[in-house]
């Protein structure tokens, strides 16, 4: 079954207002989403990024210039992401419909080139 | 994955609660802000990270853990605060032990003391416990009290500013300031449960949890050697009788007249019992506060045939008490329980209160009761065009109905 990528972007404040409450339910409403998918076979993996910039690596003149990521201006970052199995797009799409993610950013969904 | 079962209800509420408060006895009462941003940090940090690793085995611990770190980070950003980290540490290995310590107890304790002192201007008292010891967030705290939240938040802003120019030590107040401390805690304790004379009431539900709240907060002042007062109890057994009645959700004795059945089924039996274990401590001295007469009120609905007569009395004496048309109405409703509809009838004409749906809608009751359909018709319209809850208004044109046949 092919693989899609849900990289999952926010805004690095999205939370700073929410009250404990909000943020336990959606805590809550994560653990029934990712739940549900790994018992019908569905997540295939998934990890979150560090807050930071990361690292950007591009040919320079006089070898890789290794520069750190702008995480500072940055208005949104790349929290994470999820590997999801899914027969075609529309599947895919209406898996991560369904991400909690949505009540406080927006998710990019990939699909992975098959290797055969 | 995340295993979804082992979150508590309400954890985060509790344990921003547990945390602010200790954090607010190392860094200071004036800094009430700093250990606030701490603890949301932490959680914020939950919030990120568990949807991928899942609630950890530990969570408070985990929680505890990365306050913890936050703190000793704010410390050295401060030179003032630089002599904490030992206090910082101490605290959280206490934190996540297994059982909370008497510390624990006594900094949430003394966190409500610093949130009721007479700095903080009285209209934010409700909110600031409910946000800094509760775990609220100031759109709960809107909602429950019909509130702007703009308004909430501009509240905490002025009684953060006040506890920075005052800087009040963080200790239960000494024996010869602590009556009068202690009275301002118990106001604020009744007024999170109670709104004295509103028709248009806030989410039910965040209302429900607020006033298990201050069940909680009662118990832990009761629970001190120094504050379990006569007093005190008294409020702790109004707060668990009215509590274990929050289900059934009647509110008044108007709306008990109107709705005339309450499920008594649906009544917290634990409540009730610890209720009435509050009420004996209460009457161990002469005090007859406010809250002994109806916390004795509540204790007559709840008896197996309600004792109208009892309920009257107190009544009377309450009336004497706190004069107010809500608690004449309360009393109109008693005495023509006890001497007949005509009586409490009499006993309503002179009330006044605008837009107080109760006040036509028993009037109407007892219209009814006394054989005068088209007078008590008349009050239901009445009723009916002000502001009221969806049951009573379904209730009101029902009797409506009955009447015209």
């Amino acid at each position: 079954m092919p693989k899609y990528m849900m990289f999952l972007h926010e805004s690095p404040e999205v939370a700073k207002d929410w009250t404990p409450e909000e943020m336990q339910r959606v805590i809550e409403r994560y653990g029934a989403w990712s739940q549900g998918l790994a018992e019908r076979g569905k997540l295939a993996g998934g990890e979150k990024l560090r807050d930071e910039g990361g690292r950007h690596l591009r040919p320079g003149t006089s070898g890789v210039i290794v520069a750190d990521g702008p995480y500072s201006e940055t208005k949104e970052v790349l929290s994470g992401f999820f590997v999801i199995e899914a027969a075609d797009y529309e599947e895919a799409a209406d898996l991560a419909k369904t991400c909690p993610h949505l009540e406080y950013g927006w998710i990019e969904l990939r699909e992975t080139e098959p290797t055969s | 994955m995340t295993d979804v079962g082992q979150f508590v209800d309400h954890l985060f509420r509790r344990e921003s609660g547990r945390m602010v408060a200790g954090l607010t006895r190392i860094f200071g009462p004036a800094h009430l802000d700093l250990a606030e941003d701490v603890v949301q940090e932490a959680l914020i940090q939950a919030l990120r990270l568990w949807p991928f690793r899942g609630v950890p085995d530990n969570p408070t611990g985990w929680l505890v853990q990365v306050a913890r770190n936050r703190a000793l980070d704010t410390l050295r950003r401060n030179a003032s605060l630089a002599s904490k980290e030992d206090d910082i540490r101490a605290w959280a290995a206490a934190l996540t032990g297994p059982e909370p310590g008497q510390t624990e107890m006594d900094d949430q304790l003394r966190l409500i003391f610093i949130c009721c002192q007479s700095a903080v201007p009285s209209e934010a008292r409700v909110a600031l416990t409910l946000k800094t010891v509760g775990g609220f967030g100031v759109p709960e705290i809107a909602r429950a009290f019909l509130a702007k939240e703009a308004t909430v938040a501009q509240r905490l802003v002025r009684a953060k500013h006040r506890l920075q120019q005052a800087r009040p030590p963080f200790e239960v107040p000494p024996p010869r300031e602590l009556p009068a401390a202690l009275d301002s805690v118990l106001e604020v304790l009744y007024a999170m449960f109670n709104e004295d004379y509103s028709t248009h009431r806030g989410e039910e539900l965040v209302r429900r949890d607020i006033c298990h709240e201050a069940i909680r907060l009662a118990r832990l002042v009761t629970c001190h050697p120094a504050l379990g007062t006569p007093k005190a109890h008294a409020l702790a057994a109004l707060l668990h009788l009215q509590g274990a009645r929050l289900a059934a959700r009647v509110d008044s004795e108007g709306n008990l007249l109107l709705l005339s059945e309450q499920d008594r089924a649906t009544w917290d039996r634990g409540l009730i019992a610890a209720g009435f274990r509050h009420l004996d401590r209460a009457a161990r001295g002469d005090d007859l506060s406010v809250y002994h007469l109806e916390a004795g009120i509540a204790a007559a609905h709840i008896a197996e045939e309600t004792d109208w007569p009892e309920i009257l009395r107190l009544y009377d004496l309450l009336l004497d008490a706190k004069p107010s048309p809500v608690v004449a109405l309360n009393r109109a409703v008693a005495l023509a329980m006890v001497e007949g509809p005509e009586a409490g009838l009499a006993a309503l004409a002179p009330i006044h209160l605008d837009d107080y749906y109760l006040l036509p809608a028993t009037e109407g009751e007892l219209q009814a009761r006394a054989g005068h359909p088209h007078k008590a018709a008349e009050a239901f319209y009445r009723a009916l065009e002000m502001t009221c809850p969806e049951p009573v208004r379904r209730r009101l044109s029902e009797r409506m109905r009955e009447l015209a046949t």
